[in-house]
């Protein structure tokens, strides 16, 4: 693997020429770039740059939909993610979308356990708890909810329903997390408690998020993508990008000439 | 000069507006007036024959009720036969269509804009068109002919099942369109199959409204007459084996109509009818309002 051209070493997640296409519109081009494993990476650029299509290519979200069409080869700890099975892949990936989605019919405990339950996974009660538990703790939303587990997903507040989606991932353990602008339907208040989590979560998961928030890129990310029109820009520590950028559309942007 | 003028205009502006406002309430009372109407006259003429008995008796046959008019009494029995015969074929009705009914409308929701799922759609539309007495023919023709080898409840079932399709169809198509595409990404994002995702989220996430969907269909058929005629025929007996001719209360309805001495049980029947269809979409408009 040239570490070169994936400008990270010994990448937990490798992407090399991926493409993406709506029908024949191109939306992401040839984006070379490897994720560090334990870093928040953040992907950036102004609205239709094909940053969350990149992310959706990553748990081959995009296989739901016959017109989009995915070139180029992805990685995941050296294994081929189009080769594997979905299942196998989502399982290692989990996702958190742009509005909270608790599933609606469930309970708190039922949301953060769906994954294991509709995977028709037999679990002893005790483990089920067990797991409901260290999800919700990780995401700081054990002591707020632990009184009301059997209340419905969709009663808690937009944050805490954010956080709860994110526990829902998380319960599956997974290598990577996806999030795709998951604070912009949220308060200020909810939102630094998702960044402030985000800080923690890297300690065991590595985190890829979309954001077209620059400041919050700055606060919480260790590497920053920059994409413009489909292309990959430029890639590198958020630090350097944010005090130096090399490219002329990065430094505009950032600066904010436009987005 | 202006300012009188404007005045002019202000006024006779409020009173445009009073005249429609007028008109809209006239037309309103006119649309709601007739389901006013029918219920006050069913209640008015079908109260008194309306009892326990009722609920619970066979048909009588005309002499009984000759003499009772001649007594100056109510005619005695009732329509249990009917009631139990609608019951049997809606149910069945509705065993048969709803599972082929869902399935279908699953698989228009998941393939939108493909050619075969058009034309499916295109179809189902157009058999809702279909009159109903078209559908009681059909079922005669593949059902009495060659299932039952004479009239049945089952064939009666069939023609009603064949109403019900289209329109569960088009609600559970409609209900899943609904549901955002974020959850079915969320359950699928899980790692979950999508069988799995399909009966333990959005099926469940939409519930109210195929229930809604579900029982809009039985309240509609509940009161078909046509396709029963040629189908189920009718019976004096409680019968509940369904390869034998069937009463139901829409087709005894229609033998007081054409027996002089029965004309008091039409009314009731009706009533009973209305009281069940009205139940029906009253739980139906609640599954709905669930839903928001």
């Amino acid at each position: 693997m040239n570490t070169n051209i994936l400008q990270v070493k010994d990448p937990i997640l490798a992407i090399e020429n991926l493409s993406v296409a709506y029908d024949k519109n191109v939306a992401v081009k040839d984006v070379t770039v490897g994720i560090k494993k334990n870093t928040v990476t953040a992907i950036m650029g102004p609205s239709g740059c094909g940053k969350s299509t990149l992310l959706r290519a990553l748990n081959r979200m995009h296989e739901l939909y016959e017109n989009i069409h995915t070139t180029g080869s992805v990685t995941l700890n050296g294994e081929d993610i189009f080769k594997m099975s979905a299942i196998k892949l989502r399982r290692q990936t989990g996702m958190v979308f742009q509005r909270p989605n608790p599933f609606p019919t469930m309970s708190i405990y039922d949301n953060v356990i769906a994954g294991y339950k509709l995977n028709g996974i037999n679990q002893k009660k005790q483990e089920r708890d067990e797991i409901v538990e260290r999800s919700l703790r990780d995401v700081a939303l054990w002591d707020e909810v632990k009184d009301s587990l059997t209340k419905k997903g969709t009663f808690l507040s937009g944050g805490q329903q954010q956080r709860l989606c994110i526990a829902r991932a998380l319960a599956f353990n997974p290598e990577i997390i996806l999030l795709d602008e998951p604070t912009s339907a949220l308060d200020p208040v909810a939102t630094s408690k998702i960044e402030d989590l985000l800080i923690t979560l890297k300690e065991h998961y590595t985190i890829i998020m979309v954001t077209h928030n620059m400041s919050q890129a700055a606060r919480i990310s260790d590497y920053s993508l920059f994409m413009y029109l489909g292309e990959l820009v430029e890639y590198g520590k958020t630090k350097n990008m944010f005090t130096n950028p090399q490219d002329r559309r990065t430094e505009e942007y950032l600066t904010g000439k436009f987005g | 000069m202006k300012a009188i003028n404007e005045a002019e205009n202000i006024s006779s502006r409020i009173r445009k507006d009073r005249v429609f406002l007028g008109l809209v309430v006239f037309f309103s009372v006119i649309t709601v007036s007739p389901i006013i109407l029918i219920i006050s006259k069913l209640i008015e003429k079908g109260y008194k024959q309306l009892s326990f008995g009722f609920l619970v008796e066979k048909t009588p046959d005309t002499m009984e009720a000759m003499t009772a008019i001649a007594n100056n009494e109510l005619i005695p029995g009732g329509i249990v036969n009917g009631i139990l015969g609608t019951l049997l074929m809606v149910a069945m009705a509705a065993v048969i269509a709803i599972p082929i009914a869902i399935i279908t409308g699953v698989y228009l929701y998941e393939n939108q804009g493909k050619w075969l799922a058009n034309i499916t759609r295109n179809v189902s539309d157009i058999l809702q068109g279909v009159p109903s007495i078209v559908l009681g023919l059909i079922s005669y023709l593949w059902v009495v002919k060659y299932v039952t080898n004479g009239f049945s409840a089952l064939a009666g079932s069939v023609s009603l099942a064949i109403m019900m399709l289209p329109m569960i169809v088009r609600s559970t198509e409609e209900t899943l369109k609904m549901i955002p595409q974020t959850l079915k990404e969320a359950g699928l994002a899980l790692g979950i199959p999508y069988w799995r995702v399909l009966t333990g989220i959005l099926i469940p996430t939409g519930f109210s409204g195929l229930m809604t969907g579900i029982l809009l269909a039985v309240s509609r058929v509940i009161g078909e007459t046509a396709p029963l005629m040629l189908t189920a025929l009718g019976s004096r007996a409680i019968n509940m084996n369904i390869s034998k001719p069937t009463s139901a209360i829409p087709l005894l309805i229609w033998e007081f109509y054409n027996d002089p001495n029965m004309v008091d049980m039409i009314w009731s029947s009706s009533l009973l009818l209305m009281i069940i269809v009205l139940a029906f979409n009253l739980t139906a408009k609640q599954f709905a309002a669930n839903r928001k």
